[in-house]
């Protein structure tokens, strides 16, 4: 028995543009019964039918967990992707019907905490919506730094600091600030859990800042969503299923081993989770990592991959699926 | 020897990233900190504190330590009297402030639970075991704890039943189990053996 | 139709025994001649009608013996329920789920009103009608986990997901096999599993692990694991080991089929919603070899299980002391015939 997700199917309810890169997708469920509770940090994934074509993303659930009439997701349209945020922001409308999986939470809150120190940046704002509101109205003690290019371009902004006032902590690029984070880190009572989610490069910036500050790896959690990237098609032989394959440009492998009629396990489809590892048989090339699951030897080895965001190039590859 | 997955493994302190170290030590414990101090970078000890209890065996390394002239030195009697000045440590430490433990297992296990207490995660304090190999025991059945157990079978000095001294260990309690060796047949009394010295 | 429930002990005068109903729908453990470790976990779907598995929460006919029982264990030793101060918010998610699964499958026994945050629940069997607020534990008698466990046959652990392992920090264990709650809380899964012999060398732990990790909101799953207990005892706790464990010096050939029972746990696994931890309602069911041998395929095979099973899982069990009696015992009961796969009586 292999783990997985389970679906719901849903109807978009409502779709708002929050700023020009931003919308927000409301969704209940199709049959009106009420949606399953989650905790702060969940994601769904969103199943895109694009003419033939199946997209399959993970977003994080922004709306607070107390409430199970809708859930809301944000995308931010990212105009050089493979075209799931532009599927979002160009096709998805008001009354559409959809088929999203159960929630799956990879970035939980520790309750363990003292306090929540949580680090935003750009879209990675809304995993932290659904954890405030969540901490919010148990007595939780946190605090959140929220960085964004500039005040057109950042989301939720202003609903942030109505609910939580200095809580709240604002950043913009384009007045060069910056969030003082050796200052913040020294200052935290002992106890203090940290969050991040943003760019990849500032998950990176802060993971290390921390870690030369004596933060145990224990009390650090991130979040961050690896895309699948677009590059060369190759092809792929399944060697349990006895197929060939070839992904195509704008596919993932996982995709295209799925577009075969051969379904791996899978939770995040981000790189995060590790359920859709897949074992290496011979290869004869390059691969292309792009995930946070396998380690920096098992990258090496030649022996490993995930197929939801990583890609090959070269002449041959088998894989045990 | 064979043991369990419960069974605290210990290691080697070594200087960790950090803005502040905490390191407590009781008698040969104080020998893992002057190791430690061989490698530690320039400056460590200064944003050090150290606790020391020397107990019987540790008078000997008490001007070693004070040579590491750390910020703060401590010397006390026993872990009962050290315990309110570390909670008061922790109650106003910031994160960066890292804890190294040295010595008995009942010293570690009972630092280990105070520092968990105020919000550390075990995995990321640095352990040491040197010295007596004497258990902390909890008695299961009546819940009081015996401390320095040398010998197994042992008896519970609360409720008198005899105790196979087993290696399944609590971080919560401190303490290894221990479970009556003779409930099946009261009248089989083994003998009793030192061999946790 | 409801359920007939008995009135019945399981200390003193073990006034406990099985209706005919209830043994034919006993969750029989065996499915070969053979017992050995295995992650033998299965999806925890409804199953066939008039089976332990006919709803995923079971309430039978002991119901509410096994509830006073719980209640007496408690007056004695508080210990016995325990929830660290990060995990409250499980016990919300675990009385939720339990209530709703028994309103949905006893309609005639528990009715559960919901109005917002405000509760009203009625248990009939034993006598409970209580309107309360989700969510603030001023307007429980008891903590969310405790007092829904009160009314909840067998007993649950809440794990906490953290660092890629299970931690154990909530639990009401009052029907255990052998391990004590206020010595393992705050373990985490391999620590806990730790004295069980042979099946870490196996890998068994490493794969549940990883498998009990990934499971998700929707998605339970179930296993069987069985011991032996002598007599109808449910509470068999190493704290009280010093007073039950002399029973085992008491099996003689004439006592067996009264005195010596199976003890089979049906251990279900859930994700809880809100707090993301997992919890393990481990349910426990008790046999009589009397009530056991009455299908014959189930005493050949229980006879060849105990006479073949590895000296340390017997002395891990706690079996040592008597199973050469029960072995002969059940020997009367076996001809040596082949058995038919599978677990259900022919």
């Amino acid at each position: 028995m292999s783990a997985g997700t389970t679906k719901l199917n849903v109807t978009v309810t409502d779709v708002v543009a929050v700023n020009e890169l931003v919308k927000r997708f409301h969704f209940e469920r199709t049959d009106g019964d009420d949606l399953p509770t989650f905790s702060g940090g969940a994601h769904v994934v969103v199943e895109m039918r694009d003419n033939g074509t199946t997209r399959l993303n993970p977003y994080s659930l922004m709306s607070s967990p107390l409430n199970t009439r809708d859930y809301t997701i944000s995308v931010r349209r990212d105009d050089s992707g493979r075209g799931g945020s532009l599927f979002m922001h160009n096709r998805v409308k008001r009354g559409m019907e959809m088929v999203i999986s159960y929630p799956v939470n990879l970035f939980s809150l520790d309750l363990r905490a003292k306090k929540h120190l949580m680090i935003a940046g750009g879209i990675g704002i809304t995993p932290f919506l659904a954890q405030t509101a969540q901490l919010a109205s148990s007595g939780g003690n946190f605090e959140l730094h929220y960085t964004c290019r500039s005040e057109t371009l950042g989301s939720y902004t202003d609903v942030l600091r109505d609910r939580y006032g200095s809580r709240v902590n604002l950043y913009y690029d384009d007045r060069n600030e910056r969030i003082p984070l050796e200052r913040l880190l020294s200052g935290q009572p002992l106890g203090t859990h940290l969050y991040v989610c943003g760019p990849a490069g500032m998950i990176r910036w802060v993971r290390d800042t921390a870690a030369a500050h004596g933060w145990p790896d224990e009390m650090v959690h991130y979040e961050h969503f690896a895309a699948p990237q677009p590059g060369t098609p190759f092809d792929v032989t399944l060697a349990v299923s006895g197929l060939e394959i070839r992904v195509g440009e704008q596919q993932s492998l996982l995709e295209a081993i799925e577009a075969a009629g051969v379904d791996p396990p899978y939770l995040c489809r981000g790189g995060v989770c590790g359920q859709c590892e897949t074992n290496v048989i011979s290869h004869d090339g390059t691969f292309k990592h792009n995930d946070h699951w396998l380690s920096a030897e098992e990258h090496c080895s030649g022996k490993k991959i995930m197929p939801c965001v990583s890609r090959f190039e070269g002449r041959s590859l088998v894989l045990e699926r | 020897m064979k043991t369990i997955l419960s069974r605290p493994v210990y290691g080697t302190l070594s200087p960790q990233a950090g803005s502040s170290h905490l390191l407590v030590a009781d008698a040969e414990g104080a020998s893992a900190i002057l190791d430690l101090a061989r490698q530690a970078p320039e400056g460590f000890f200064a944003s050090a504190h150290i606790m020391f209890i020397p107990g019987r065996s540790g008078e000997r390394f008490q001007q070693s330590l004070k040579a590491l002239k750390p910020a703060q030195y401590y010397e006390g009697p026993s872990v009962a009297a050290a315990l309110p000045r570390l909670k008061w440590t922790l109650a106003n430490a910031h994160m960066g402030l890292r804890i190294y433990l040295a010595g008995t297992e009942g010293l570690i296990g009972q630092m280990m639970l105070a520092a968990t207490e105020a919000g550390i995660d075990h995995a990321s304090i640095q352990t040491e075991q040197r010295g007596s190999l004497a258990r902390r025991m909890q008695c299961v059945h009546c819940k009081g704890i015996t401390e320095n157990v040398t010998t197994q079978p042992a008896t519970c000095s609360h409720c008198g039943l005899l105790l196979l001294v087993r290696d399944h260990y609590s971080r919560r309690i401190a303490a290894f189990q221990g479970v009556c060796i003779n409930a099946e047949d009261p009248t089989e009394i083994p003998q009793k053996e030192e061999i946790f010295r | 139709m409801g359920i007939n429930f008995r009135q019945e002990t399981f200390r003193d005068d073990f006034s406990f025994k099985n209706s005919p109903e209830q043994v034919r729908r006993f969750p029989f453990p065996f499915n070969e001649d053979a017992y050995m470790y295995a992650v033998n976990i299965e999806p925890h779907v409804p199953g066939p009608r008039n089976s332990v598995f006919e709803h995923l929460i079971d309430v039978d006919e002991h119901y509410i013996s096994e509830m006073q029982d719980r209640a007496m264990v408690l007056a004695e030793d508080p210990l016995r329920c325990q929830s660290l101060p990060h995990m409250t918010l499980a016990g919300w998610d675990l009385l939720e789920l339990l209530m709703v699964e028994k309103a949905k499958s006893y309609p005639e026994h528990f009715t559960l009103t919901r109005d917002g945050d405000r509760w009203r629940w009625i248990n009939r069997p034993l006598g409970i009608d209580d309107t309360f607020t989700f969510g603030d534990v001023s307007t429980l008698p008891y903590g969310p986990m405790e007092y829904i466990t009160r009314q909840s046959q067998g007993d649950f652990a809440i794990l906490d997901q953290r660092d890629g392992n299970l931690w154990m920090d909530a639990g009401t264990v009052t029907t255990q096999a052998d391990w004590s709650l206020d010595f393992d809380i705050g373990m985490n899964f391999f620590e806990w599993h730790a004295p069980v012999p042979l099946a870490h060398e196996k890998g068994i732990f490493t794969r549940a692990l990883k498998f009990l990790t990934n499971i998700q909101q929707g998605q339970p799953a179930r296993r069987l694991n069985w011991t032996m207990t002598i007599n109808p005892r449910l509470d068999t706790s190493p704290e009280n080991f010093h007073k039950w464990g002399s029973d085992r010096l008491t099996v003689t050939p004439e006592n067996v089929g009264d005195k010596v029972h199976l003890r089979v746990e049906l251990q279900s696994f859930w994700r809880l919603p809100r707090s993301n931890t997992l919890v393990f309602p481990i349910r426990c069911y008790l046999i009589k070899m009397d009530e056991l041998v009455a299908q014959p395929k189930w005493a050949r095979r229980f006879h060849r299980v105990l006479r073949d099973l590895p000296v340390e899982l017997a002395d891990y069990k706690g079996l040592t002391r008597y199973r050469p009696t029960v072995v002969e015992w059940l020997s009367k009961y076996d001809d040596g015939a082949p058995t038919s796969p599978g677990f259900s009586p022919d």
